[in-house]
């Protein structure tokens, strides 16, 4: 007996309703947008600078005793969390600690470092910094703009392939999906206000590359029916294709969600921002290779006069074998 | 039908054992880096304190290549530090004023007298006192420009010389200040590796980073304001002539002069001639060492052409007081008692014992060229590198457990064979990563996970398709093969794009974000190659065997 999560041979209908799904998808963007123009994103300080203390101790941490022993050295707008994590012992208590940059320096200097360690170890003894980072204003500037011209370049890469390999239809329904897992990931991260350094960029693109993946799997498919099926409709085509890799979609999704929960659980917190963002990409990605890409798709339409050949699946790739 | 040539089965299979061949060091890591270590050692001419066993751990034959972890895991240091070139444009154009002077001089029958006027820290302005004769003044300074030393400055000269009035206006040309900032990196580089060689980490990475930045991590060092205590400091040596001393460090010092603050003595001021008599750059020993009331002193010597300047100064200047500065501080300003031929001597200050070491160091490796500004700094303790290390192994283990069994119920025999593949597949990254010399990140863990998320995904892709052909193909065979060429397509367009995601990422990001899109990139290569290639074969030589009637998938 095997394991289906999706039952054999489905013929839900994707496209009752397209401008529904189209708009729901389009108002939960509105809303990222909002988000982000009203909070905006909670900045590492990857992107706006400043310095970043964790320290250790054996003894239960009490925020307010942390924040009233710094008052005294006058470092501006400073942030104390406490972190909990499942590996941690039972008298392991850990805070991050955010110092925003300081006016006329490029990075925190050590003086800083030493006060704030003298300090802390009025409040508790113990304590130790087990990991100090401090970026510029200059540094977090560029490191912005570089983010930004990775995202946009790994989606106009990635328009270019599709099209190359699909049609213009086709590139355009992907980007849409990608914009969408974009845009709702930072939504996301602004109005969870979970910080959002340089991992998360690693992970958005990687939203990216995983959304893709699985928008070219049903579009490779659409492709096929297309021949295969002339006298079909568009919208037919459509179903039939997402139908058919329907299974495929879902043990993809739940393998990679399982390999990343695992991380999420147990590969401590200095990563678990960063998947969870992954997380909720695999989840929107799968969403939007279907209700986004696919929907894009059918109101744009395609070419039907498959002038090529198809008798090989209408691939170069297809008489490679092992 | 199912048939795949011999020397492809060799292959496919040579191709895996290799990879996991290379990545088995890693398995035992702590042991042949241990052992590593021990080699290395025993090459640079080391031997006993059981170097020998030590080395002896992993045999010498076997790959011994391991992923580097990258400093999140190992902890240590990392600055990224900028170097102040427009520093040294000042230094170039004030070091230029004794030559420009004593050239003038000797025509002041014709040019009449010459006077420095105040001017930017880039440039020097001389007045003559016969403005009729200005151009014959400014041709002679022309004459002292060099064509620059670069190959894309080749053909300029070195200096602009401008006339305004009866002033002269010299500073560096562009091509000269491109070519001096490209000089000063470089430099900066070297001396930087130098410092940290004396200190004797392992496996520093010292990387220019963009046009004037140098990238900087030291694995397992305390902390990054002990890795700046080390090559922060510029240790740039010079000696001046006194001119006079006095506590008012706003007073006007004179064209040519500067006011430069005591070490020591706080309020302390000394007007010293800019031009120095002798630089740091040409001592050729610094040692730690006590004066005559035994405090401790650095002692330094001279190279041939320092220790003639500074000879033929001190005889000509018995009884004024020089300056000894290091980094724009007056360290100390002893009174020429007699001509100091040999070119030593001997700097004291109120050094510590441990000052005075390290004085010594950093002026035997080199003064850098020019000041560094930081602007990146982080200290990873490492104890937090190996707690993410046993997390993320933690994490691996249970996600690899879970998409075994989950492969394994939804898809029998098959799933065990995709299973097989992504055992592989995973060694095969480490194989990877250990022979290219890649870093591991804690990204890069993440990574992997990931990987062994998605690895299954073509497998899942050919299975799912064999599932639909059995409905219409004839037999198992007919089947197989044409769920794998019909899965092909979407494979790799899947793969490439996302490929190409990976290697966007790897060329823009840095660090942690780089080491992510190793791992995620490398994972895509090898976890198609494991789907098209190893499944297959184990799926085909299964056929072989048993030859069932039906399958099921």
């Amino acid at each position: 007996m095997r394991l289906r999560l999706v039952p054999k041979d489905t013929k839900w209908d994707f496209f009752s309703r397209p401008l529904l799904w189209l708009g729901i998808s389009g108002l939960l963007m509105v809303l990222a947008l909002v988000s982000f123009s009203i909070q905006g994103l909670n900045f590492g300080i990857d992107f706006r600078g400043g310095t970043t203390i964790r320290t250790e101790s054996a003894q239960e941490v009490v925020v307010s005793d942390y924040r009233k022993a710094l008052i005294p050295l006058e470092l501006g707008d400073v942030t104390i969390t406490e972190v909990f994590d499942v590996n941690f012992e039972d008298n392991q208590y850990v805070t991050m600690i955010r110092i925003q940059a300081q006016e006329g320096q490029q990075s925190v200097t050590a003086d800083v470092v030493r006060n704030v360690e003298t300090a802390l170890k009025a409040v508790a003894p113990d304590i130790s910094f087990v990991s100090v980072e401090s970026v510029g204003p200059k540094v977090s500037g560029e490191l912005i703009q570089t983010a930004v011209i990775a995202v946009l370049l790994a989606i106009a890469a990635v328009l270019v392939y599709i099209w190359l390999r699909f049609e213009w239809q086709f590139a355009l329904g992907a980007v849409a999906a990608l914009v969408h897992d974009v845009v709702l990931t930072i939504g996301v991260f602004s109005e969870l206000q979970i910080r959002f350094d340089l991992a998360i960029i690693a992970a958005l693109l990687t939203i990216v590359g995983y959304s893709l993946n699985d928008t070219v799997v049903v579009f490779d498919r659409v492709r096929e029916n297309l021949r295969k099926f002339k006298k079909l409709d568009l919208k037919a085509v459509l179903n039939l294709s997402i139908n058919e890799t329907l299974s495929r979609t879902v043990m993809t999704s739940v393998t990679t969600l399982l390999a990343l929960i695992s991380l999420f659980v147990l590969g401590g917190d200095v990563i678990r921002g960063f998947v969870f963002a992954m997380i909720w990409g695999v989840i929107v990605g799968t969403y939007s290779s279907i209700f986004v890409a696919s929907a894009v798709l059918l109101k744009l339409g395609v070419k039907r006069d498959w002038s090529k050949p198809s008798n090989t699946g209408g691939n170069q790739f297809a008489n490679i074998d092992a | 039908m199912l048939q795949i040539d011999l020397w492809k089965r060799v292959l496919i299979w040579a191709v895996c054992a290799f990879g996991l061949l290379m990545a088995m060091p890693n398995a035992f890591y702590e042991r042949v880096e241990a052992s590593n270590d021990a080699v290395a050692e025993i090459e640079l001419g080391y031997t006993g304190n059981g170097l020998e066993e030590q080395a002896a751990m992993w045999p010498s034959w076997a790959p011994s290549s391991l992923v580097n972890l990258g400093l999140d895991l190992r902890g240590g240091a990392h600055l990224l530090a900028e170097v102040q070139v427009a520093d040294v444009y000042e230094a170039r154009i004030t070091s230029m004023w004794p030559e420009i002077r004593d050239m003038l001089r000797e025509e002041r029958a014709t040019i009449g007298t010459i006077r420095l006027q105040p001017s930017e820290r880039d440039e020097l302005r001389v007045k003559i006192s016969k403005p009729e004769q200005i151009d014959r003044a400014a041709s002679l300074v022309r004459g002292l420009a060099r064509p620059v030393v670069s190959l894309t400055g080749a053909g300029q000269s070195d200096i602009n010389v401008s006339v305004e009035g009866a002033t002269i206006v010299v500073n560096l040309s562009e091509a000269e200040k491109l070519a001096t900032d490209e000089r000063t990196v470089q430099q900066a580089l070297e001396i930087i590796r130098r410092r940290i060689d004396e200190v004797g980490t392992r496996e520093p990475t010292i990387q220019r980073q963009g046009a004037d930045r140098i990238l900087i991590q030291v694995p397992g060092i305390g902390s990054a304001a002990e890795l700046k205590d080390i090559i922060g400091t510029t240790a740039q040596l010079t000696f001046h002539p006194v001119i006079g001393r006095g506590t008012n460090k706003d007073a006007n010092p004179g064209a040519g002069n500067e006011i430069l603050p005591s070490l020591d003595e706080e309020g302390l001021y000394y007007t010293v001639e800019s031009a120095p008599v002798v630089t740091g750059e040409e001592l050729v020993d610094a040692q730690p060492a006590f004066d005559q009331n035994n405090t401790p002193a650095v002692s330094f010597r001279f190279n041939p052409t320092g220790a003639r300047k500074f000879g033929n100064y001190t005889a000509e200047n018995i009884g004024s007081p020089f300056a000894i500065v290091l980094d724009g501080e007056v360290v100390s300003a002893p009174v020429i008692q007699a001509h100091i031929p040999g070119g030593s001597g001997i700097i004291t200050g109120r050094f510590s014992v441990e000052e005075s070491t390290n004085l010594a160091v950093l002026l035997r490796a080199g003064a850098l060229p020019a000041g560094l500004t930081f602007l990146e700094e982080r200290t990873i303790g490492p104890e937090l590198g190996q707690d993410s290390i046993d997390a993320g192994k933690i994490a691996c283990i249970v996600a690899f457990m879970g998409v075994l069994v989950f492969m394994f119920l939804s898809y029998g025999t098959f799933g065990l064979f995709a299973n097989i593949a992504l055992i592989l597949n995973v060694g095969l990254i480490f194989g990877l990563l250990s022979t290219i010399g890649a870093t591991l990140t804690l990204p890069g863990i993440a990574g992997i996970v990931l990987t062994i998320g998605m690895a299954v995904d073509a497998n899942v892709l050919v299975f799912e398709r064999i599932r639909e052909e059995l409905k219409t193909a004839k037999g198992p065979a007919r089947a197989i093969e044409l769920g794998y060429e019909k899965a092909l397509s979407a494979i790799l367009d899947a793969n490439i794009t996302t490929f190409i995601t990976a290697v966007i990422l790897f060329a823009v990001g840095s660090g942690p974000v780089r080491g992510f899109a190793i791992t995620l990139g490398l994972g895509i290569l090898t976890s198609v190659f494991t789907a098209i290639y190893v499944t297959r074969l184990i799926i085909v030589i299964w056929y072989e065997r048993r030859r069932p009637k039906t399958i099921e998938v």
